[in-house]
């Protein structure tokens, strides 16, 4: 294999732990669509940055994190109008990307296409990664709570707006590092299906995150080889997420034969 | 000295949703051991009460905690979806973490609240409503609180479970010297366990002894009509 190839594999392998932890929780606090959002947010920023012929993950990391806090306002309401202004925004920068991104970047921003990457990258990938899995591991017990019940959360001392604006941050930072390999309408599939058939497996936290893991990893690892050496499209974002996918049907089957 | 002191003192205390009034210009004072019951129609602002003076909602006024209150909290309900992969140990094995305690912690806890260590390995879902109120104390009794703020759950107890947690409750607190609060629309509880009760209603606001205040009159003024509770009172 080629060398930047091999980058990549342990580069995607990093992400995909990284999304397995992350969506354990974003599927137990109920906001898949919230996160959805977050990643389509990325979209605009990509474009700019492709305009402007920058490095598309700075604009992407921008857009994305600007809206993170967007989310969190919105999110700190509650009721119809914040599930109708999620909607919008998530409707707006769809638009906006698509507008601003050179034709021919398009399918790259949405889907992925970044095949390629050198050491600095891979340096930044992985610690960013790491930084993602560190954040969760220490963020896991107030999370937990949280999720449980904010207010007995909140009655043992937990700020918990707080936690969730460094939840989301955590999780925008992950969406930031899979944008390379699944683009921005993507990346967040492999952040909810893996934790989403793993769900199926676990009755307890620890058994959650690795199975969660683990899926997420054996996907990407998965679209990466089918990719490779059998369908050959420019991006390994539509084998991985089939695969995921693949993975979560055969979860509920099995669930239902046990 | 400290038991001179109160627990717990609210002084103007104002909570408004939505420029709903809930709450209006309540003061009141608890003080060091004292068991008291709130009780009032529904919608008087019990639980949004509880939940101010946990300081879980915004309000007005003043609610000051003496500076050796360690509080405990035991919700009405928790809308937690069922099918969350959580074991109840999880969420013990959680809290014990965040606030750094010993995790021997947790297993006396469970004895104290009598459940087995069986409870650990059970999710959250799978438990009996017996049991989830039971953990639901014993969540609230780790981290060792002089102060026990109980929610009384309105649907998911039948009424010799309830009888339990009263009893066990009343246990705890006069073991460990505990403080408690408790919101109740049970007045035959009421009568039984508070030292003092604090009624809330619009237009109607009283605070004293049950046995003074939890006349048929005062009862009905509060109700707004007569109450099945007062027979059961009677009888006692």
């Amino acid at each position: 294999m080629h060398e930047g190839n091999i980058l990549l594999l342990f580069l995607a392998i990093c992400f995909a732990v990284a999304a397995g932890l992350i969506g354990c929780f974003a599927l137990m606090k109920r906001m898949l669509l919230a996160s959805d959002v977050i990643s389509h947010l990325a979209l605009p920023g990509l474009g700019i940055a492709y305009l402007f012929k920058i490095n598309p993950l700075y604009g992407g990391a921008a857009t994305l994190f600007l809206g993170t806090l967007l989310v969190w306002r919105l999110q700190k309401q509650t009721g119809l109008a914040t599930d109708a202004s999620i909607g919008v925004v998530f409707a707006a920068s769809l638009a906006i990307g698509a507008a601003v991104t050179p034709a021919g970047d398009l399918i790259d921003a949405l889907f992925g296409g970044l095949v390629s990457v050198n050491w600095v990258g891979f340096a930044l990938g992985a610690a960013a990664s790491m930084v993602v899995v560190i954040a969760v591991l220490l963020m896991k017990d107030r999370l937990t709570l949280s999720t449980f019940s904010p207010e007995l959360a909140a009655s043992t001392g937990i700020r918990v707006d707080k936690l969730d604006l460094l939840y989301l941050l955590v999780f925008s930072l992950t969406v930031l590092i899979g944008l390379r390999f699944m683009g921005a309408l993507l990346a967040s599939s492999l952040i909810i299906l893996p934790a989403a058939a793993a769900r199926q497996f676990a009755d307890r936290l620890s058994l959650f995150f690795v199975i969660s893991a683990a899926i997420s990893v054996g996907s990407i690892i998965a679209g990466f080889f089918l990719n490779t050496y059998v369908v050959h499209l420019s991006t390994i974002a539509p084998v991985t997420v089939m695969f995921a996918a693949v993975v979560f049907a055969a979860s509920l089957l099995a669930r239902r034969a046990w | 000295m400290a038991s001179s002191a109160p627990m717990l003192s609210v002084a103007k205390l104002r909570v408004a949703f939505d420029h709903q009034t809930v709450i209006d210009d309540l003061s009141f004072e608890v003080r060091p051991g004292e068991t008291l019951a709130v009780i009032g129609p529904n919608g008087a602002g019990k639980t949004v009460l509880l939940k101010a003076l946990l300081h879980l909602i915004p309000y007005h006024g003043e609610i000051r905690w003496s500076p050796e209150a360690r509080l405990g909290y035991v919700p009405q309900k928790v809308a937690a979806d069922r099918q969350l992969p959580l074991r109840m140990g999880d969420l013990l094995a959680a809290k014990a973490s965040v606030q750094k305690l010993p995790q021997s912690d947790i297993a006396s806890v469970t004895a104290e609240v009598g459940l087995s260590s069986q409870i650990f390995n059970t999710s959250v879902g799978h438990l009996s409503g017996g049991q989830f109120q039971k953990a639901l104390i014993a969540f609230a009794l780790l981290g060792r609180p002089n102060v026990l703020l109980f929610d009384e759950p309105t649907a998911s107890l039948d009424e010799l479970a309830e009888e339990h947690t009263y009893e066990l409750l009343h246990n705890l607190q006069q073991e460990k010297g505990m403080t408690a609060i408790f919101v109740s629309h049970d007045l035959s509880v009421v009568y039984r366990y508070a030292t003092m009760v604090l009624c809330l209603s619009r237009g109607t606001r009283c605070m004293g002894p049950p046995k003074e205040l939890l006349t048929p009159a005062m009862l009905e003024q509060l109700y707004g009509g007569p109450s099945k509770f007062y027979r059961h009172i009677d009888h006692e």
